[in-house]
């Protein structure tokens, strides 16, 4: 007998189930919390705050065109060099970024030695100031985890307001991406004496712009 | 206050009955001041508990028979005690659950058995006693009154109405003392550092007696402190709001 | 297996207790994780209702678990991922040396998984040649230090800063000798570049999960620092280690245990990463493993099923359980000897290596209830400690003398005249033994009076003074 079938009739034995038969009845559906079930405005209200208190930072941008500021402000505000590299999202490709001149944008996905890295998140949660990030070729997994500053654009119609709507907006495109990740703030570790440092591997900073323009039909 | 008169049967569980009769005799006095009539089987001992938490689950249901045969009749079952009153309200019907004859007679009494204060605050509705104490007292929720029976205001409440004391909140009130029946001699120095833990916590409150509902926390904590040369004093919270006076525990 | 400590419980309880840096670690716990869960708790008032909701999918997925294993394993297949089943920790090595061998791993880095130590995987590849590093920060001190975890979510707290500076001078020789490592953030910096080199030259990324999705055939993980996803995302193939009670059904039940799990844990809304993965990359642009392998694994869960301790199989090893616990809060988790410490460790250790190696770790607890009282999953873990003791009873493993102490008591308890003589002897024993109300040495019960005074008993017990009234 193979170890499947093995574990299997063990499972069966100890449940008393017979194979080929259908679950049973789920049970009641779990509440879903009250705080994230918000929209319009105070939606990104909440998503700001949750995302401010694990240490993201968040700025709003009326459309693209505002992104090269924001990219060259935010680099220099944090004292960093003014070079960012962006994923290959399409979304970059129409970006004005020759309106920041000082500004050294490569396309690409980010290896050891790129410290800021920019992507798109697929969606935002406003229940816990999470990111989305769906790994594809555009939005590689590793773009949120190896550059120590991850700047992530993210559409205000994107944003979420519970976990569960999270889940289902995963569902729209049918079958997950090998990775999907929920984002909330930097890296993080408490294993040395429970004292709590930024950046343990994944980025230090995660700084997230809030576009207002939703994305082209 | 509820004035119907009651039969109740005082369980009064081991240690009241060996180390500590005045405990006994308070609870008889709030009974009766509640207009209970007090009864007081002879034929009973301990509740099984230790057996219980020690595996014997066949001693322990032997046990739970005869304290359901001596108790079953009265219309309440209240011990000065949270641990003892758990034992019989949640673990009897489950040590007899497939016993086809005392099942059903576990459940009978599980439900009318209670923890003293709970018993006079939740079922009397007494709200106020007739005693006085000059001091700060501080109070220990004992884990299985807390946890099983939900004793928490009650004594509190109680409390708050003796004239002239004053109630100092507990750090970590809610913690483990450290006594756990028979974990306090299987594993000495463990439970000497939780109930360490308990007596620090009992100085920093500033109180000068330190209270309970159950007296195998009580006999600990006080042992503890008696070890530490420290003045507090230790009662059963039942003597206080009996106005009983006396010695305290470990008081010669 | 990992090496069994549980017999030595007292002895190493013993030097823990003496232990000041322990100490002060442990009490770190209480406040730190302690207390930030229940302002956590606070801030959200469905966590009461969402915790009887993730006992609910729990046991539901429980009694139906072929199904859902079944179900998992056709949408991880269908994605792309290859499923390889193993009775016991033996099958699973050689399984998963079989697949570092097929793409001629020479390094792994693994991101934290409890079932790994379990099976003691990371000895037994180093063996056969294969270089394990552990990425998860405390894993990787403990790989320094050559010690088990302490805790299952931050398994080094039991280390201070000083004693880490030592062992990364020890270990990272090719830094500057001269370098600064004062600072906390010093050494997560200097862990942070020493492991990101790792990272990329890694052939195998191997993650545990915390829990598996029927719904999407993937796996979970949630971790602070991002070393999962780092281990997975860089290497050619990815291995996920699982016990079959990993399942759960949907992507809402996956956001229902979430809100439970890093509450509970560390009083956190959200760990910084939950990472859901599924399957290998589908295109090479994307990047990320060629491969995705998902060793399911057994070592003993069948067993537990149709027992009380079905229950058990429900946790979602947050560790609020050992926060809370008055004695893990005294001794640390070393004491209980093996993987996993805590009241959750007392319940699984005897199930997973015997009750007679492990008998300790049900014993020594007060049943003070507050490891249930905070368990998301509401596992009765007093109940199922005292099951094991019931175990212990009847199989008469208990030492000789307790077990005649406790059938004395009972069967004197059963005779109640016998009990009022046998008492009244055994208190003016006592009596004679106290000075001012007090004992302070008592022959026989020399472990109670090692800590403490024995309250005097009364001269006339209750009963008789009752009966005297009348």
């Amino acid at each position: 007998m193979s170890a499947r079938d093995d574990i299997l009739a063990k499972v069966r034995a100890g449940i008393g189930r017979k194979p080929g038969t259908d679950r049973g009845p789920r049970p009641v559906p779990a509440p879903i919390p009250a705080r994230g079930q918000v929209e319009g405005e105070a939606r990104l209200v909440l998503f700001t705050k949750q995302a401010e208190a694990v240490a993201a930072t968040v700025v709003r941008i009326p459309d693209m065109a505002a992104l090269p500021a924001a990219v060259s402000n935010y680099l220099a505000g944090q004292n960093l060099p003014a070079a960012i590299m962006a994923t290959a999202d399409t979304d970059f490709d129409t970006v004005p970024w020759n309106t920041q001149a000082m500004l050294e944008i490569t396309r690409g996905t980010p290896g050891i030695a790129d410290q800021v890295c920019l992507a798109q998140a697929a969606a935002g949660i406003a229940e816990t100031g999470s990111l989305v990030m769906t790994a594809n070729a555009d939005n590689p997994h590793m773009a949120s985890f190896v550059p120590e500053t991850a700047v992530v654009v993210l559409r205000a119609s994107r944003i979420e307001g519970t976990l569960d709507d999270a889940m289902a907006r995963l569902r729209v495109t049918g079958d997950l991406p090998r990775a999907v990740s929920l984002i909330s703030g930097p890296s993080r570790t408490g294993d040395i004496a429970l004292k709590i440092e930024l950046g343990a591997h994944g980025p230090r900073r995660v700084h997230i712009v809030i576009v207002d323009e939703p994305e082209a039909a | 206050m509820n004035r119907d008169a009651v039969d109740v049967g005082l369980f009064v569980t081991c240690l009241v009955d060996l180390f500590r009769p005045g405990v006994g005799f308070a609870a008889v006095k709030l009974l009766e001041t509640a207009g209970c009539r007090v009864y007081v089987p002879e034929n009973q001992t301990c509740c099984g508990q230790p057996a219980f938490n020690s595996g014997d689950f066949k001693g322990a249901a032997n046990i739970a028979r005869d304290v359901i045969a001596t108790f079953e009749n009265f219309d309440c079952v209240v011990a000065p005690s949270g641990s003892c009153a758990a034992q019989i309200k949640v673990y009897f019907p489950e040590l007899l659950a497939s016993d086809p004859v005392w099942s059903a007679r576990a459940e009978l009494l599980a439900e009318k058995t209670w923890e003293l204060v709970s018993f006079l605050v939740n079922c009397r509705g007494v709200e106020a006693v007739d005693a006085s104490h000059q001091g700060t007292v501080t109070y220990h929720d004992s884990c299985s009154g807390l946890r099983e029976l939900g004793v928490k205001e009650q004594p509190r409440k109680l409390l708050g109405s003796v004239v002239g004391l004053s109630l100092s909140e507990l750090e970590g009130a809610e913690e483990c003392c450290g006594f756990g029946g028979t974990f306090c001699v299987k594993y000495p120095e463990v439970s000497g550092k939780i109930v360490g833990q308990k007596t620090e916590a009992v100085a920093a409150s500033g109180a000068q007696t330190l209270l309970a509902g159950d007296l195998g926390c009580l006999l600990n904590m006080a042992g503890k402190l008696s070890r530490e040369n420290s003045d507090v004093e230790v009662r059963h919270v039942a003597e206080v709001l009996a106005g009983e006076s006396g010695p305290a525990i470990g008081r010669g | 297996m990992m090496q069994v400590n549980s017999s030595a419980f007292k002895e190493i309880a013993h030097k823990a207790l003496h232990d000041d840096q322990l100490q002060e670690a442990l009490g770190l716990l209480r406040t730190n994780f302690g207390d930030a869960r229940a302002t956590a708790v606070e801030r959200l008032p469905e966590f009461g209702a969402l915790r009887n909701a993730g006992r609910d999918i729990r046991n539901h997925t429980l009694e139906n678990l072929d199904h859902y294993l079944e179900a998992w394993e056709v949408k991880a297949t269908e994605q792309g991922a290859i499923v390889h089943w193993a009775r016991d920790g033996e099958e699973a090595r050689r399984i998963i040396l079989g697949l570092c061998r097929s793409v001629d791993a020479k390094l792994m880095a693994k991101s934290k998984t409890m079932i790994s130590e379990e099976i003691a995987l990371n000895p037994f590849l180093e063996d056969e040649g294969i270089e394990v590093i552990e990425t998860d920060l405390g894993e990787y001190i403990l790989q320094l230090a050559d010690e088990p975890p302490s805790h299952v979510i931050g398994p080094a707290i039991h280390k201070t800063k000083e004693q880490v500076a030592d062992l990364f001078r020890d270990s990272h020789a090719a830094l500057d000798p001269a370098r600064r490592l004062v600072e906390i953030s010093d050494m997560v910096g200097e862990a942070r570049q020493v492991l990101r080199e790792r990272y990329f030259e890694a052939d195998v990324g191997l993650t545990g999960a915390n829990f598996l999705i029927a719904e999407t055939g993937s796996s979970v993980i949630v971790t602070n620092e991002g070393n999962g996803d780092l281990s997975q995302g860089l290497a050619k193939m990815h291995i996920v280690l699982a016990t079959i009670d990993k399942v759960i059904p949907t992507l809402n039940d996956l956001a229902t245990v979430l809100r439970l799990l890093a509450r509970s844990a560390t009083g956190q809304e959200m760990a910084a990463y939950t990472t859901l993965s599924t399957g290998p990359r589908r295109t090479d642009a994307e990047g990320g493993p060629e491969s995705c392998h998902v060793v399911i694994l057994d070592n003993g869960r069948t067993g537990w099923l149709g027992t009380p301790f079905q229950e058990a199989l429900r946790c979602v090893r947050c560790g609020a359980c050992m926060n809370h616990c008055p004695v893990y809060g005294a001794v640390g988790g070393h004491a209980y000897g093996w993987v996993y410490p805590g009241p959750i460790g007392a319940v699984l250790t005897p199930a997973l290596v015997g009750i007679e190696r492990a008998r300790h770790l049900p014993n020594a607890s007060t049943f003070c209830g507050r490891c249930e009282s905070v368990c998301p999953m509401r596992i009765p873990l007093p109940k199922l400690m005292r099951e094991w003791r019931r175990q212990e009873f009847e199989s008469k493993i208990q030492p000789l003398r307790q077990r005649f102490g406790l059938a004395f008591w009972r069967w004197l308890a059963q005779r109640p005249v016998l009990y009022r003589w046998a008492t009244a002897i055994a208190v003016h024993g006592m009596r004679l033994l106290a000075r001012d109300g007090r004992i302070r040495r008592l022959p026989l019960a020399g472990a109670w009076t090692s800590v403490r005074d024995m309250p005097a008993p009364a001269r006339r017990s209750f009963q008789s003074q009752w009966k005297g009234r009348k």
